[in-house]
């Protein structure tokens, strides 16, 4: 059986899901949110054996024995654990606090980076790992920031539900912030379904043709028309979640989530995930470092970057004890440093370029 | 001394002092290392003009970016880790971080060395958590369990026996308080050692051709650095992943000679470093530099299994065992390929498909000749036996990362305080539980307060279950 197969039933059923979490927070119907609950278990449970089979098929071809083969060499591996490990903790979460409005904020992060996965045409073949890579202090110093990564992910969206829940003035910053965060996630979100789309139903088979095709039909389209509408309905969808944010607030408020659980929870998974990230992200990146090229740190710029999201997270830890800081501050910083995350994660690569393994797509 | 007092006689000193110790100071010092970097990692540090003037053209403009350029390099943004800014950013942070564990230490130590009291009536009502029930059992026995269960519980306890009630004391994760102390040190610890490293050690490289040996590494301005030893490298080799370029090993045999005699000899590969002296040698690269001495080396093994090590220079002829057979080496490919029309031709300057013509004679008549690929022992086969080409010696060279850094051994320990410290701070709390029993018409009222530092609302599903168990 292949690996494949398992992805594919996990991707739809997770989308699947978004639709049905982000319909359930909008008309709070239950059988809606069981739904959304049991699909979204499925994927987790088809993911889990796409992975291990994946692991087997990699141990296959490779010989380095069951450990080396852990399969997180590639762009693409790695966002496929990465999503894993969201859908992981967000479970976890949705069984203990018993609330399924998270679901709505929590499974678009997966679901765009699946997108991002088929839309950026990440090569997805198994490629043998050069000597530097092989090092089981880089598999724990990758397995142990992707888990860090997710935690920062859930810790986003706590924080962002902690902004919307707390603020309704129109004229006030915090509001002002969360509302453009909100609208550009949206915006993203939309803009990577249409490629999405495009790629799979309009374009069908010929998906080899197309290379990357992130925002192609969107703000990267080749005529200048379509690129102007898309800013321009960009900055109107942003104006509407700004001019009728209240809603939004409503609706999370609804599920009687009060202020100091979305605050909690944010503090606990960076409380998880800070941890985590200074032993996986950073102690044995720079042990790795040390063993491959006799440099525990060469401020290159993805460590530089790893570094950053830490400076911002102990930021985040540090402000909660300064008056006048506890509360939206900080929940603004929760949000920043996932900010931070996904560039160390994907801006470097993307637009950064660095020694690092996932160089280039 | 009074607060007033205190403020209105605040020294300069103390001025400086409070500055130093505030939280405050250490967010204004993380947003202004974290803003910086970012400025380090668009602006290529320690490159040439040239690379970052065209990042800045595609930022700014062409006839901003000189401009920009010469303000940044100005500002030393060309290469800000090593800027004089930076390194007082780094060290106001490391300053801040003693001033404020040493202004706050005592009063952890006090919360450690606290002797365990029981509560007055006002404190119990004031702590954030507390419960109460009334239970059907004499005294004695309510205490008996809920020591017990609390003990289970992983708690200290502590009975206080007063005139007409009964207080127990728990506690448990007293010196997890430490946690956010060994983190803070941690980091001292690994500052310092990188300080260590960059004062004392250095950092260079070493090209070794196969046979080669050096008392010297060399850095960056190509500067000799003493070794106080040699070290030689006996032997080179790539490995490849089957039918492509992609090198799954490399590996160098090296030896360390001292005074004249040889001391050790270690494999070393990527990820798998010598380290002799204090000094490191990491695999970090290779390269190719044949010459005329460069020897071929054979297994040949005669049709009726007699075999031979050969080794030979470009031009010399051998013999094949048990045969009036002799090859000559006369041709050599690095990196041999063909091409669709059938043509040979080598493909890359480096050892990827090294690769032997050799014409093969017989009492002086050329008989037959071949190419003969050290990856391909299909072509090893001769009319008269086999020969497996083995090695083209002397011709690769080896590079080699030379490092000196004294002070690692305190990155790693910082490391490793770091670890311990942030699992103290995050996954431990210190908690205190009094419970207080009182005799209530022939049943005890068991009142319980309880405080945490951390995980309140955990602390209290733990009470939840002790309570019910006892
Ligand atoms: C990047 C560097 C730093 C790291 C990783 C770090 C780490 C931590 C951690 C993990 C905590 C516990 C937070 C919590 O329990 O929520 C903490 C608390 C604290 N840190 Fe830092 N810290 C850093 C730098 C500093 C600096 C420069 C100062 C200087 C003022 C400082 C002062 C404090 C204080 C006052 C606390 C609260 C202690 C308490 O709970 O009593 N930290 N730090």
């Amino acid at each position: 059986m292949d690996s494949s197969l398992f992805y594919g039933i996990s991707t739809i059923a997770y989308i699947i899901a978004m639709v049905a979490y982000i319909a359930y927070l909008a008309f709070k119907k239950s059988p809606i949110g069981i739904g959304a609950t049991i699909l979204t278990s499925v994927g987790f449970a088809s993911h889990t054996v796409a992975f291990i089979l994946r692991w087997k098929e990699f141990d296959d071809i490779m010989q380095m024995g069951l450990l080396r083969s852990i399969p997180l060499t590639n762009l693409y591996e790695s966002l496929v654990f990465f999503v894993w490990c969201i859908i992981l903790v967000y479970l976890v979460i949705e069984f203990k606090y018993k609330n399924k409005s998270f679901g709505a904020f929590v499974t678009p992060i997966a679901g765009m980076a699946l997108a991002f996965i088929d839309i950026s045409g990440v090569s997805k073949d198994i490629h043998p790992l050069i000597p530097a890579l092989q090092s089981n202090w880089l598999l724990a110093h990758v397995t142990l920031s992707f888990i860090a990564y997710a935690t920062f992910a859930i810790s986003f969206a706590t924080a962002l539900m902690y902004l919307v829940v707390t603020t309704d003035d129109r004229k006030n910053g915090v509001y002002i912030f969360w509302t453009i965060t909100v609208g550009l996630f949206a915006v993203i979100l939309i803009a990577m379904a249409l490629d999405f789309l495009v790629l799979k139903i309009i374009l069908g088979g010929k998906e080899s043709l197309v290379k990357n095709y992130l925002f192609k039909t969107t703000f990267r389209n080749p005529s200048g028309l379509v690129v102007a509408a898309s800013y321009i309905s960009s900055l109107i969808l942003i104006f509407i979640v700004w001019r009728f944010g209240y809603i939004l607030k409503k609706l999370i408020s609804s599920f009687s989530i009060s202020e100091n659980l979305l605050d909690e929870l944010t503090y606990k998974n960076i409380a998880v995930g800070f941890p985590v990230f200074t032993l996986g992200g950073l102690i044995f990146g720079a042990i790795w470092a040390d063993q491959a090229w006799g440099r525990y740190w060469s401020w290159d710029p993805k460590e530089t970057w790893s570094l950053i999201t830490w400076f911002v997270y102990a930021l985040y830890l540090h402000a909660r004890f300064l008056r006048g800081w506890r509360g939206k501050k900080i929940a603004i910083l929760a949000v920043i440093g996932f900010f931070s995350t996904i560039f160390t994660y994907l801006g470097v690569n993307l637009l950064l370029s660095g020694l690092h393994a996932y160089g280039g797509i | 001394m009074s607060k007033e007092n205190q403020t209105a006689k605040v020294s300069l000193i103390d001025q400086i002092w409070n500055f130093f110790s505030s939280v405050k100071l250490a967010v204004i010092v993380f947003i202004a290392i974290s803003a910086t970097s970012i400025i380090g990692t668009i602006i290529e540090q320690q490159a040439e003009p040239q690379k970052n003037l065209i990042v800045l053209k595609k930022l700014f403009g062409e006839s901003a970016s000189p401009y920009i350029y010469n303000i940044l390099d100005f500002l030393g943004f060309t290469n800000m880790y090593h800027s004089w800014w930076f390194v007082l950013l780094l060290f106001i942070f490391a300053a801040n971080l003693v001033i404020c564990s040493i202004e706050r230490l005592p009063k952890i130590l006090k919360t450690i060395k606290e002797p365990a009291s029981p509560l007055t009536y006002e404190q119990f009502k004031s702590m954030p958590i507390r419960d109460e029930v009334v239970l059907g059992e004499d005294i004695d026995h309510v205490k008996e369990k809920t020591v017990s269960a609390l003990k289970k519980a992983g708690f200290k306890t502590a009975i206080f026996e007063e005139n007409d009630n009964t207080q127990i004391f728990a506690e448990k994760g007293r010196f997890s308080r430490l946690g956010v102390y060994i983190t803070h040190l941690s980091l001292l610890t690994i500052l310092i050692g990188a300080v260590v490293g960059i004062y004392l050690g250095f950092n260079g490289y070493l090209n070794l051709l196969e046979g080669e040996q050096s008392s010297f590494a060399y850095s960056k301005n190509e500067n000799e650095i003493p070794l106080g030893f040699e070290i030689r490298c006996d032997d080179f080799d790539v490995s490849f992943y089957e039918k492509t370029d992609t090198p799954k090993s490399f590996l160098s045999i090296l030896t360390i000679i001292e005074n004249g005699k040889e001391v050790l000899t270690k494999t070393i590969g990527v990820n798998e470093p010598l380290r002799y002296k204090g000094i490191t040698f990491y695999q970090s690269s290779y390269g190719f530099s044949p010459s005329m001495s460069s020897l071929f080396k054979f297994k040949v093994i005669s049709k009726n299994g007699e075999t031979e090590d050969i080794a030979l220079r470009f031009g010399e002829t051998f013999t094949v065992p048990d045969s009036n057979v002799k090859g000559t080496v006369s041709d050599f490919s690095p990196a041999l390929a063909i091409d669709k029309r059938g043509r040979l031709f080598t493909y890359t300057e480096s050892m990827n498909n090294p690769a032997v013509f050799i014409e093969f004679t017989e009492n002086g008549k050329s008989v037959y000749n071949q190419w003969i690929l050290k990856r391909y022992p299909e072509t090893w086969t001769i009319p008269t036996g086999t020969v497996e080409f083995r090695d083209l010696w002397g011709a690769q060279y080896t590079g080699l990362q030379v490092r000196k850094d004294p002070g690692v051994w305190l990155v790693y320990l910082g490391c490793f305080l770091m670890s311990i410290g942030l699992y103290v701070a995050f996954f431990m709390s210190h908690s205190r539980i009094w419970v207080r029993l009182s005799r209530n018409k022939g049943k005890t009222t068991l009142s319980l307060a309880a405080t945490t530092n951390k995980y309140k609302a955990s602390l209290q599903r733990k009470i939840e279950k002790i309570i019910r168990r006892g």
